[in-house]
């Protein structure tokens, strides 16, 4: 009996944090909603979010929301698979040559923490006002984070696994996709899932700022028809969907990590 | 004597460049020769790749001109600005939900998760608060200060020594001496971490920022050269900005001396 009671209390603990963090944040937008609706905010600047929360409907039928969020998906896996592919290869080529890793390794390191996004303009010069200046951006701004987690994780593989791929007289190539590789899968993962959240950032990002694509143009649109509560609810929309995203991604990565 | 002359004999055999540094070298003077040959080839639309003359020309007519550093001036100031605002109310939220077990369940998940959304994307939002002046800059770089810094200052205040904690309590130090004596000195790092973080972040978003709508600012003489298509300007002013941001980076991280701690 003691023991169920422990338990419930246990539990009891474990929700209320989270209770108390949603209960703030219904407590807040109810708090903004009778501002609004007294005349405390202008409406003219926050939508009442009564009014956020219908307009979301209208997104649906009349903005065509989900074609433009397939648009920006597909974006992203463009970029995701363009960052994979030669992030993980550039990764492998430096970590073989030490020497070609010891040049350029900090070159990365410094081209990851350079504000690439600025170059957005130079992108459309060179690409066009179209989608590859958007997945090139998300590409570039992606390559740094897998590159060097590709590299940390090669050079991280446990010592007695190469020994034992030694000892059959693995070939290079053998060494590579039987040891190295699934060793070092879940730091590369780290590293994708790194590049594929900047990879999100900028894509949206670059959409919002040159008028182009999918979820990032239609929150420059409406903002540009002074839609204002249509603007609120294609943030909250693009807010979802980025958290969304990074779960799912958290989760793969929590899947993929080896059992200690 | 043997020593002395095993020394000589090293320092003879030591060349003068390394491997790494000619590696280097080698490298860059490659990337030259491709851009430069691609600048003459006429492959591609003209000025697309300007020659590397003509950048150099830009970027010395760029350092000589006195509305570059007023602009540059706008744009630090808006940087700066945003930095103090969202460093500071980050580091409070940060020792607020690192100091507390339960405040930390309850909120943090919210900022971990809205961490890495997009923030140019509260740019429509910002201008309608705060105007299409500096204020709207600032905010946006405001904004995407704050994560990074409450984030790492949560995580810091989580990491330090139970014992120096203690230490504190047994002394009956009070809120506020805690806060100054104890856990922001051991949290040194993690906070000179995010400061270099929301640094970035705070630049990345005043200058979109600047470039989406505004009058000055180095985000504003990016867009203008790209409007007249004055390309060897706009390369040279990115070239300036990356050079700027990537060396105050560093320079954050070596005056809070993250470069002298030991990797185990």
């Amino acid at each position: 009996m003691t023991l169920v009671v422990a338990h419930t209390r246990r539990s009891y603990r474990s929700y209320a944090a989270p209770m108390v963090g949603l209960g703030s944040f219904i407590a807040f937008v109810l708090l903004v909603e009778v501002l609004i609706r007294i005349g405390a905010l202008n409406r003219f600047i926050i939508p009442a979010p009564s009014e956020i929360i219908a307009s979301f409907g209208r997104l649906f039928l009349e903005e065509n929301i989900v074609q433009r969020f397939i648009f920006t998906a597909a974006e992203c896996i463009a970029a995701g698979v363009m960052v994979t592919v030669c992030g993980v290869t550039i990764g492998v080529v430096m970590q073989r040559f030490s020497l070609l890793q010891r040049a350029c390794e900090t070159w990365v390191a410094a081209f990851a923490s350079a504000p690439l996004v600025l170059a957005y303009p130079l992108f459309m010069v060179i690409f066009g006002r179209n989608a590859w200046t958007i997945i090139m951006m998300g590409f570039f701004s992606a390559l740094p984070p897998v590159i060097l987690k590709t590299i940390e994780g090669i050079s991280g593989t446990r010592k007695v696994l190469v020994n034992v791929g030694r000892s059959f007289n693995l070939t290079g190539t053998q060494q590579f996709w039987k040891i190295l590789f699934p060793a070092a899968l879940p730091t590369i993962f780290v590293g994708v899932r790194l590049g594929l959240i900047f990879a999100l950032i900028n894509i949206v990002g670059t959409e919002f700022l040159i008028n182009f694509g999918g979820l990032g143009q239609l929150i420059n649109d409406l903002a540009e028809r002074y839609d204002l509560a249509g603007t609120y609810a294609a943030i909250c929309f693009v807010i979802l969907v980025s958290v969304l995203f990074f779960i799912v991604l958290e989760k793969a990565e929590r899947w993929l990590r080896p059992v200690d | 004597m043997a020593e002395t002359g095993r020394l000589r004999q090293a320092a003879v055999a030591a060349p003068l460049l390394s491997p790494v540094t000619l590696l280097r070298v080698a490298i860059i003077l490659g990337v030259l020769a491709v851009w430069e040959f691609l600048a003459d080839s006429g492959w591609l639309y003209r000025d697309v790749v300007p020659s590397l003359l003509s950048i150099g020309r830009a970027l010395a007519a760029l350092l000589s001109d006195r509305n570059y550093y007023f602009n540059l001036g706008v744009t630090a100031a808006e940087i700066g600005a945003a930095l103090a605002i969202g460093g500071t109310t980050g580091l409070a939220v940060g020792l607020l939900l690192g100091g507390n077990r339960f405040l930390s369940k309850a909120f943090e998940p919210y900022l971990y998760y809205l961490g890495p959304t997009p923030k140019i994307i509260f740019f429509p939002v910002m201008i309608m608060w705060f105007g299409v002046g500096p204020e709207s800059k600032v905010a946006l770089g405001t904004l995407s200060c704050f994560f990074p810094v409450a984030l790492n200052v949560a995580a810091g205040m989580r990491q330090i020594d139970r014992v120096l904690i203690r230490v504190g309590e047994s002394f009956r130090a009070t809120t506020a001496q805690m806060v100054s004596k104890i856990y922001l000195p051991a949290m040194r790092h993690p906070i000179i971490n995010g400061v270099r973080l929301g640094f970035g972040f705070a630049l990345i978003g005043t200058l979109l920022a600047e470039t989406k709508l505004s009058n000055k600012g180095i985000g504003f003489l990016i867009i203008q050269a790209y409007s007249v298509f004055d390309m060897p300007r706009m390369y040279a002013m990115l070239i300036v900005l990356f050079v700027l941001a990537i060396g105050a980076n560093a320079l954050i991280g070596r005056l809070g001396g993250l470069d002298r701690i030991k990797r185990t």
